[in-house]
Parts: structure tokens; sequence; C-alpha cells
């Protein structure tokens, strides 16, 4: 059983993190545990959460900025933004369900740890790109700050963005700050059908490519396609592509008709209004279509639309695997059967051809032991990366191996 | 304007100044070279005009190879170097030094790869800002971010800066605009980041990279999203007995949830000065003027228009004027856009650039009004709302004694009162030197430790674009530290 530490307060998260480096002492940095399935497995004695740092600090509904404390649970947020007619504007994937851990588990410290943006990332932006300012505990036991609560802010180096993506191999945040925007007045869903991965990937990037802001472009092939919740679409039995429109009422019948004209050649899509919209996209977040399981593996590649689909029929001719195409075909969640090394080898090659780079989310902790989990990294990356990290944690005592062994 | 120190230049290298240009022409051709003194001149400052250093010499490299090649040399021959794109900079990031060559990348100006079905462009650094979305437009795609030197400015200095613009409130600024750079490190290692995907593997090292102000590296090559432009456009205009009904405003539009792609507010002399200059249909009548604009077809334009009319009702304004037709959308536009030329036809001015949360706009209004009276300088304000961005004009004579430091002085105070109610130094135009020793104001010791030590990481000598950005005081130890002879190749 390893140590489990609680701070409830950055000083004393300061104050614990200055004991552990003293004595050189190895720590695991989690939230609620939602990531704890993902990633490689870090090997340290002691566990350090962020849960019992919650709460709003500051929300300031027309100025569109929410600061909170790094432990607080997603849901909360949502629920706080939803009470005043606000929403994140990067609906963050929560990955706890399809890597056996509960849905709903998941810290905002995490969100922005990871940056898993969901599908109106290819529309408005990635939660690294919402992010504002942070406050956190670095390796040294230094509280810091970076970035603050203003929309525009280019004084010094970006040092709060550079906290994403990196798992928490640089610094415990504390306290994070982002940008917020108004829930839309409406929203629509159109579901083409039958398209093969190609012509969907041409369908969905058509549509990003005209003006009336499709804010989600996902594509099902029928095999993701039949597990969805939602009752309608699982019925349908066959491939769906799928665009989200959001915005005021009028404006969206205009758009539909617009969009769907562009279009023509797809097919007629069927439609869903705003109570639909709401339920798919949200089991979609949840990636619903990816559920748990044993026997499978589950990558996460990140690539040019127009590439996706070669990408996944290149990875099909050496294992059978189902996907879901997000961000109009830039990002791929693929689920491959569980093997020894997850399908790694094949689905590094197949991507490093096409371009993109491939995260491997849901396996075994022996098989993230041993393989790659994120991309590896060519050797200047990999020497900037190292000298990041030793200038924030020289003594290489968060999360250690976290990301990549040996950092 | 000269209170800034910079640090005395190295005699020993102005000394080997014959030699390095032979160097430095061998590796990568004479006629990449400037050194006499009148094609240096052209680049002793930047839009920062009080303050001019000459170059040591010029360097226009075509190539990423060449700057590599170069930079190299510099790494191995402890020199140092001013990265610069155009030369727009507003904080003085791209002044020289005497003892420092210039980097200039305007040379390396091609669009590689232009791909609009997965929305993105590669190009090369030296283009500027307009020629990327002149050149999708074609397609009817456009570059987001949009500085009011997009004719001038090159996406190298936008990078640098992370530059903003009017439209940022929807599109965001550089760095959500960036997908990938390739980069030449200091001891000329050419360096892919990102890519033209939507995220990244690992550390978010783009992020360190736009807005380093030169001091991590020099981007030769981008990838940047483009994004398919809206059907149209449209501003209206709305005129306010006070400062604080306009902020109201501001904030009951977006509460309404509604976000304009823009919201500028005017003061009343930038209304007065502007509408002098550019006849824009501005009302003089007024203490304060927003610039709302929204996008769509032409329906869902006259749709938002309205609902922000009947907003903006209950704040009780002097006027409101929707426009009706692209002429008068483009004389609203112009005269906002040559805010910064018209005040310049009337004096001399001092822009600053802090960012603010909207609520105190009233009061720091005042604020400003009071600290420039107090050095007996006027000013005009002018503010991106809708992200708190504001830029007070400090209006100034420059051949009269002392009245350019007293400017200098309250574009201080200015921007410590940003910081103090909950803002930040600079919104979009960078630290430089300008703001160089007001970053302990906004930052502890350790947060620029945090700050420097990434430096250390990309430039451990600290050879690019010294004297910038960090206080010399703060840096002296890194410096110091970086002082050890090169090591082995």
């Amino acid at each position: 059983m390893t140590d489990l530490v609680r701070p409830a307060a950055a000083w004393e998260l300061q104050t614990v993190l200055g004991k552990f480096a003293a004595q050189k002492v190895p720590v695991e940095i989690v939230g609620h545990g939602a990531l704890r399935n993902a990633g490689r497995p870090c090997n340290a004695g002691v566990v350090v959460s962020t849960a019992s740092m919650r709460g709003v600090t500051l929300y300031e509904p027309t100025e569109l900025v929410m600061s909170v404390r790094a432990g607080t649970p997603l849901f909360e947020i949502e629920a706080e933004l939803a009470s005043r007619g606000q929403m994140l504007p990067f609906e963050p994937i929560d990955i706890g369900p399809t890597t056996g851990a509960p849905a709903g588990g998941l810290s905002i410290g995490g969100v922005f740890a990871t940056n898993f943006s969901g599908s109106r990332r290819v529309a408005t932006g990635s939660a690294r790109d919402h992010l504002l300012g942070i406050q956190g505990v670095n390796g040294r036991a230094e509280l810091f700050k970076s970035g603050g609560r203003v929309m525009k802010n280019v004084t010094g180096l970006d040092v709060a963005r550079g906290m994403t993506g990196s798992w928490g191999t640089l610094a415990v945040l504390t306290e994070v700050t982002f940008k917020v925007v108004p829930l839309p007045e409406s929203m629509l869903t159109l579901v083409y059908r039958n398209l093969p991965d190609d012509l969907a990937i041409e369908a969905l990037t058509t549509a990003m490519g005209t003006p009336y802001e499709v804010s989600g472009a996902v594509h099902l092939p029928k095999g993701a396609a039949v597990r969805m919740h939602h009752a309608k679409l699982k019925a349908l039995d066959q491939s769906l592509t799928l665009l989200r429109l959001e915005n005021f009422s009028a404006s969206i019948a205009y758009r539909k008709d617009k969009l769907t004209e562009a279009l023509k050649v797809f097919g007629t899509p069927l439609e869903f209004g705003v109570d639909d919209t709401w339920s798919i996209w949200s089991e979609l977040r949840q990636l619903s279509v990816m559920p748990f399981s044993n026997s499978t593996s589950l990558w996460r590649i990140s690539t040019i639309p127009t590439k996706a689909p070669e990408i996944v029929a290149a990875i099909k001719k050496f294992m059978p695997s189902e996907a879901f195409y997000d961000w109009s075909g830039g990002l791929v969640w693929l689920e491959v059967p569980a093997a020894a090394d997850a399908g790694a080898a094949d689905v590094r090659r197949a991507v490093a051809v096409r371009g993109g780079h491939a995260t491997l989310i849901r396996a075994t902790a022996d098989v993230r032991a041993n393989v790659d989990v994120f991309e590896p990294m060519k050797p200047e990356v990999e020497r900037l990366t190292r000298g990041i990290k030793a200038a924030f944690d020289p003594l290489g005592i968060l999360n250690p191996g976290r990301q990549y062994a040996n950092i | 304007m000269t209170t800034l120190r910079l640090p005395d230049p190295d005699a020993a290298t102005i000394g080997r100044r014959a030699s390095i240009i032979e160097d430095i022409a061998r590796l990568i051709g004479r006629d990449a070279l400037i050194a006499d003194e009148d094609g240096r001149r052209a680049f002793e400052t930047d839009a920062l005009t009080a303050y001019r250093r000459l170059p040591l010499f010029v360097v226009l490299p075509r190539s990423t190879e060449d700057v590599s090649k170069v930079l190299r040399y510099c790494y191995d021959n402890s020199l140092k170097v001013i990265p610069r794109g155009a030369g727009t900079s507003l904080c003085g990031g791209a002044l020289p030094a005497e003892d420092a060559i210039v980097l200039c990348v305007s040379k390396m100006n091609r669009v590689l790869d232009i791909d609009f079905a997965n929305r993105y462009a590669r190009v090369e650094s030296g283009i500027t800002n307009l020629a990327i979305s002149a050149r999708a437009a074609a397609q009817g795609f456009f570059y987001a971010p949009d500085p009011s030197s997009q004719l001038a400015c090159t996406l190298a200095g936008n990078l640098a800066m992370n530059s903003g613009g009017a439209h940022c409130l929807k599109y965001g600024v550089t760095t959500q605009n960036v997908l990938g750079v390739r980069m030449v490190l200091i001891d000329g290692t050419i360096v892919d980041i990102g890519g033209a995907y939507l995220d990244t593997s690992g550390f978010d090292l783009l992020s360190y990279v736009v807005g380093s102000e030169g001091q991590l590296g020099v981007i030769t090559e981008a990838t940047v999203r483009i994004l398919k432009s809206a059907e149209g456009a449209r501003p209206m205009l709305i005129g306010f007995a006070t400062p604080e009904a306009a902020g109201a405003c501001v904030s009951g539009i977006i509460a309404q949830g509604i976000v304009p792609v823009a919201i500028e507010y005017m003061d009343k002399p930038a209304i007065e000065v502007c509408e002098a200059y550019a006849a824009a249909g501005y009302p003089l009548d007024v203490e304060a003027l927003l610039i709302v604009e929204v996008e769509g077809s032409d329906d869902e334009i006259g749709v938002l228009l309205n609902r922000i009319a009947a907003i903006a009702s209950a704040y009780d304004p002097k006027t409101v004027v929707i426009s009706s037709d692209s002429d008068q959308s483009a004389r609203i536009w112009a005269g906002r856009k040559a805010a910064f030329g018209a005040v310049g036809r009337i004096s001399d001015y001092y822009c600053m650039d802090g960012t603010i949360p909207l609520k105190q706009l009233p009061m720091v209004l005042a604020r400003i009004g009071e600290i420039c009276s107090g050095y007996g300088l006027k000013v005009a304000n002018i503010f991106h709302a809708g992200d708190g961005n504001l830029h007070p004009l400090i209006l100034y004579n420059a051949n009269a004694a002392d009245e350019a430091e007293k400017a200098e002085a309250a574009g201080a105070d200015i921007l410590k009162l940003c910081v103090e109610v909950g803002g930040c130094l600079t919104g979009e135009h960078g630290v430089g030197i300008e703001k160089r020793d007001l970053m302990s104001v906004q930052f502890s010791p350790v947060d620029l430790a945090v700050q420097m030590r990434i430096k250390s990481v990309f430039d451990p000598r600290w050879l690019l674009n010294p004297a910038k950005v960090f206080p010399l005081d703060a840096s002296a130890a890194y410096i110091e530290q970086a002082d050890a002879p090169p090591r082995a190749a």
C-alpha cells in the first residue's frame, strides 16, 4: 500500500513536496485517480493527491473567466457554469470509463495536464488554448505562477500553457484560470449514413471548409456506430457521419440548409434537435463507442484529417481494429486487439509514414510499462524535453517515468 | 526616452568586426550581409524609435541552413544575436546592440504548402501576416490574427510576440493559430516542434516558443491554421455618456450569450482625433464609443446587431448606429484602424498595452487620466474591450525638455496600475526592453526564475536577444553561469 498525502492548500503542498525533495523521494501525482489507468505507470512509493484542493476561487461570467483549485472535479465546474448559461469551450474527454475507472472522476488539473480536448476542439480550440493562468509547485518545491486572469497576456514566457500535456511531471498545479463561453442558444446534429471512411472524411473536411461554424465533425464506422447508447443511432446499424451546429435558432435553420446543400453529394442527412444532440455528444465525450475491455487496447492518433483513413486502413492490414474519427479526421481513437506490445510496432509505423503521433491510452500496466506510451521523440526534441524537465524538477521526483522511461 | 539601461557593448567583439564579417560571408555568402553604415542605419531601431543602436552588421539568410550555420558560428564565438522580422515591434523587441549581429528573416518569405482540405499553411517565417491571408483568400480562407501592422509585420515577429489583433476575441491570438514551427537553436540545431496536427505529444514546447520574443531560438518556418472566412461582417456604433455605461453594456452583451467578433472602445479624445482624421461618422457628443462587430450571413448579422442594440438600450446610449452597407462599415473601421496614425499627426505619442479585467475599466480610465495630468500630459484611450486589452496613447512633445521621460514614467505608472487591478503589463505588444524592468512588478523572483531557467535550456549562453524581457539584475546570475567556455562539439 502506498502512502497517500492530500494537501488542502498550495502552501501545504509546497511543504510536502519540500520534504520529499529533501529526501529525494519520488511521488506520484493524482487528482481523484481518473487517469491512473492511463499513461506509463509511475514508480513511486508515495501518492500526492490534489483532491482536497477544490472549489471555484473566481468566476466572472461577464468576463468569460473562471479560476478553480486544481482538484475540483470537472462535473462540479460544468454544473456551476451551466447554472450561469455557460460552458467549457473545449468539451474535455473523460477517459475514465474507457480505461476502467469511473466516469466523472476527472479533476480540472487532469484536464489541463493531459490536454485531451473533445469534439468542439476542431472549431474553438483545445483546453491548452483556453488556459489563461496557473499556479503550481514544481519539483524544487517552489510555488510559482504564470499567466493571469485576463484574456490577452504576453508578459514573459508562456509557462502556463507549457504545463499542458506534461502529465504532472513538471509541477503540481494548484489552481488554473481559463476562458469560458456562453452555452449555445440552440444546437442540431446532422447524421449522414453509410459512408465509407474516406468519403466520410471528405464530407467532414468539406463541412469544416464552409463558413457555417460546424462545432463537431465525427465519423463512426459501422463497428463503432452500433456501440452507441443513443437508441435511434444504434438501431440504424450502419456507419454514421455526424456534424454539429450550435448557434441561435434562426441561424441554425439557415446554416443547416446551406450545409446540407454543400454536402448534397454525400446524401440526405437525418436531423436531431437539442435534446438528442446533447445526449449524442455527451456520450462521445466519454468514448462510449470505445468501451473498456481487457481483450482490446486503445490508441489515440493525431494526424491531418485526410491521412486518417489511410492510417486506419494500413493498421487494419495487420490486425482487426475499430476506429472513432473526431476533429474531422484529425483525431482517431483506435481499438486494437490486446497484445504484448498493444500493436505498437504496426501503429507507429503506419502513423510515422503518413505524419502524426500516437499515444497508447488503454492497455494493461505491464504493457504500458514496456512499450512507448507517448510518441517517441526525435533526439533534438528529447534534448529540450530533458532540459525542461530538469529546469522544473532537477531531482526527478514528480511522476517519474509517467510519460517517458527515465524522464 | 532614454531612461532604460542597456549593457555596455563589448569592445573586443567590436574590434573583431572585420574578421567576423569575413567568417560569416564565407559561411553564407557576402551578398547575404549588410555591413556598410548606411545599410546598417536602416536596422538601428524598430517601432520604439526612441532607442537606437547601430548593429555590428546585418545578416539576411535565405534558408534554414543559412540560419543554422550563422547561429552555430555565433555560439562557438560567443557572438550575440538580435533576431528580427520587419522591425515593427512597439516594445523594442528588435532593438540592436553595437556588439551583436542582426539576423533578419525577411528574405525567407515563401508559402511552402497550402492545404485547404486540412486547413493549414506551411510558410517561411519572413512572410508578412497579410500575405498569408492574401494567398489563402483565393479559396475564401484567411489567417486569423490581425495585428494593426499586418501589412508590414512578419509571421516571425507575430510568433515572437504572440501577436493579437482586433478580432482575437473570437479567433484567438497567434498561439491558438499556429500548429508547428521549424526553429534553429543557438548551437545550430534545427528542431521541428509540433506539426500540422491539432495537438502535440509530450511537453507543449510550442507554448514556450510562441511569445518568447527571440529568447529561445530563430523560427524559420511555421505551420499555421487557416480558416474559412465568414460570409460577411458588419459593425455598429454605440455611444455613451460615461465609461461606466459603456463598460456595463459590454458586460451586458456577453451576459446575454453573445460573443461578438470584436468589441472596440474609444474614449472622447480618441474619438475626436480619429473622426477629424478619417470622417468615420463617429458621434462627437459622447464620452465613450463602442464599435461592435458580428459575423455571418446578412440576415444573421441583422438579427445579432438588433439584439445587441436592444441590450444596449438598457444602458442609456446616446447614439446607436448600425452599419447599413459595406462603405459605412469600411469607414467605421477606417477610423479605428487609423487611430495611431491620426494621433501621430497631432502629437508625438507613447503607446501602452496593459490588460485589465473589464469591470475595472471606469476606475482604470479615471486613474490613467489622473496619472497623465499629474505629469502635465494628455492621453487618448483605445481598448479591446472584449478581452480587456487597453492602449492608452500618452501624448507628449518629443522636442520639449524632459516630456519624453515624463511620458515614459506615466506609462510605467499605468502598467503598474494594470497589474494592481488584476491585469498584466502587456496584452499583445510584448515586453522587449520597454517593460523589462517592470517584470518584477508582475512576477515574483521565483516566477522569473522559472522562466529564466527555460531560457537557459534553449540558449545556455544567453546570446539571443540580450538585455530584453528579463530585468538585468534578475538575469545577471544566469548570464554569469553561462559565461563558461562553449562545450566541445
